[in-house]
């Protein structure tokens, strides 16, 4: 009985896991907590380099890119071993990037820096790197690829640039410490979250005027805790979650008429998440209680924390089917 | 064996009839623990999350805390109301007739016993429904898993105010109960703050929190709630009933307690 548990055990173990997870990039620990979207548990802590902070996966899944923010870095790992392939090229401090649609170039913010590079991952060179505003940080493209989004979090802008020239074309403000910057609505408009600002921007993308703004207030928060960074929105682009950081909150916001609905208690310091397969759950980093909180997205409810590294940064969804 | 039946139903149906004509009685334990959760709660309501401590899976807000602590209140302030209540039958003489009865002593307490505490759930049960109708729910199942744990608090109370009437000898001592027995049990439990926020200010009054049973009552509760089984929170309840049980009987001993008090 117990030799048909080791062997079990030992096939299991061999066999890579079959559910759907999340990775996590622990900031302080230097390593990626990965989830188990099934049994809601960590299985795997793979070491990285320095200070992970982005993370995003190739569109076919079989390389995951990492932003080692200390190594000088954009680390490109094998989902399945866990191995270090290579490093790419990717200038100063990269805090952020975002994988075009093309799945060859990555636009990296390189916060000390004041530029965002363009990284060519095939043939790992850089491509372009472009001047932009003081410690950027959000990066987003466009869903046809043509404009690239960089936030800089001490001019307080999003600047746009073009992806063939490389050029900026526009430059707009927003309130202050802009930290994440999306396309949503088929790319027809930008939202820019601010996080001493508190406040989303919501940019037509067509004319790049501002077109709304959504902001947040929790009874019994202080304002100056209210700090939005990371969000997403869910598969019908109706609503959007929102994590407002040290305000330990999520905020659901109604996308087609801006006006928060709910807010959902979750972990300390809420950044970053990541949806599962159907967007049916979502999983947030909250990097000072070290944990990642599970929320039900039909119903709007906290359903668990699970344990992660110190400072979990970013999260993203690998599926394994 | 139909007597001891009809006996265990009649007892009950009469706590049901107390409590029936006592309706001041109902919203009185209805609006003590509302309060708590109403205005106590809100005080307190650490809209930032508290700290994750089992049974709880992720961070909460104060009120959905204190709600299990509640449900155990309502059971305690009962569990003292019918030990008040038989001090009151003593005093007036119907409690004679009822232990005068051609059937065990330990059966006829038992019977008082479990009227009581049925009606102790009822009254949590609407605390609990009107609890969710501020947004304190449960998943489903927790409210019925609930149930084993609820009567076994109860009971445990029950059996306390039991033994304790046995001893007091005049209604003007109620005071004394409450501010002896009700309130220390109440705030040295794991009902207000979990016990790891006890053992920041003091580890005395953590261990003291920790080995009172009202605590063990109100964390069976609380578990039950969250479809968590809590066998250790159970067993020192169910312990903890049957010592109170066997206080209650010695006390009620023709032999020994009672008569000796009155006399």
């Amino acid at each position: 009985m117990r030799r048909t548990a080791l062997a079990t055990l030992l096939l299991a173990a061999a066999v890579p896991a079959q559910a759907d997870e999340i990775w996590v990039t622990n900031e302080k620990d230097n390593t990626i907590s990965v989830i188990d979207i099934a049994t809601q548990e960590v299985t795997r802590t793979i070491p990285v380099g320095e200070r992970p902070r982005g993370i995003t996966f190739s569109h076919d899944y079989s390389r995951v890119y990492i932003c080692a923010s200390d190594s000088d870095a954009v680390q490109v790992m094998d989902p399945v071993t866990g191995e270090i392939l290579h490093d790419l090229p990717s200038g100063e401090d990269p805090e952020q990037f975002v994988l075009a649609p093309d799945d060859r170039h990555l636009y990296i913010a390189n916060e000390d820096d004041a530029v965002a590079t363009v990284v060519d991952v095939e043939t790992r060179t850089v491509v372009s790197q472009i001047d932009v505003g003081i410690e950027p940080e959000g990066m987003a493209i466009s869903p046809d690829g043509k404009i690239a989004i960089v936030t800089s979090e001490t001019t307080n802008m999003a600047h746009w640039i073009d992806t063939e020239t490389h050029e900026l074309f526009a430059n707009t403000l927003v309130d202050s410490r802009p930290r994440h910057a999306e396309f949503v609505k088929h790319g027809t408009e930008l939202w820019v979250s601010s996080e001493i600002g508190g406040t989303i921007t919501v940019f037509d993308v067509a004319t790049q005027a501002e077109k709304a703004k959504i902001s947040f207030e929790i009874q019994g928060v202080h304002s100056d805790r209210i700090q939005p960074v990371g969000f997403e929105l869910t598969a019908d682009e109706k609503t959007a979650f929102v994590a407002l950081g040290p305000a330990n909150h999520l905020a659901v916001v109604n996308a087609d008429t801006y006006e928060v609905e709910e807010y959902v208690l979750v972990g300390r310091r809420v950044w970053h998440m990541a949806f599962n397969a159907d967007r049916s759950q979502l999983f947030t980093t909250n990097g000072i209680s070290g944990d990642v909180t599970v929320v039900d997205v039909a119903s709007r409810k906290a359903l668990k924390s699970i344990k992660v590294g110190r400072f979990p940064w970013g999260a993203a969804f690998r599926p394994t089917q | 064996m139909n007597a001891w039946i009809t006996a265990f139903l009649a007892i009950c149906w009469r706590e049901a009839l107390r409590f029936i004509h006592q309706r001041e009685r109902f919203v009185a334990a209805l609006v003590r623990p509302l309060v708590w959760l109403l205005v106590f709660a809100a005080g307190f309501r650490a809209a930032l999350g508290l700290s994750i401590t089992p049974p709880y899976q992720t961070y909460i807000t104060y009120e959905t805390y204190i709600v299990p602590g509640l449900c155990g209140m309502i059971l305690l302030f009962n569990g003292m109301q019918s030990s008040l209540s038989l001090v009151y039958d003593r005093e007036m003489g119907s409690m004679r007739l009822l232990l005068t009865a051609p059937l065990p002593r330990w059966w006829l307490l038992f019977s008082k016993l479990c009227g009581a505490t049925f009606i102790s759930i009822l009254q949590v049960y609407t605390f609990l429904a009107i609890a969710a109708a501020f947004g304190i729910v449960m998943a489903p199942l927790g409210y019925l898993a609930a149930l084993p744990a609820l009567a076994l608090g109860g009971l445990m109370l029950g059996a306390l105010g039991l033994a304790m009437s046995s001893f007091i000898k005049q209604l003007e001592n109620f005071a004394g109960v409450m501010n002896f027995v009700i309130f220390p049990m109440f705030f040295l439990s794991s009902a207000l703050y979990p016990l790891w926020k006890m053992q920041e200010s003091s580890d005395l009054l953590h261990d003291i929190c920790a080995a009172n049973p009202f605590t063990h009552a109100v964390e069976a509760i609380r578990f039950a709630l969250y479809l968590q089984w809590n066998p250790a929170a159970l067993g020192w309840t169910a312990l903890a009933t049957l010592g109170f049980m066997a206080l209650a009987l010695w006390g009620y001993d023709p032999a020994r307690g009672m008569t000796r008090h009155k006399g």
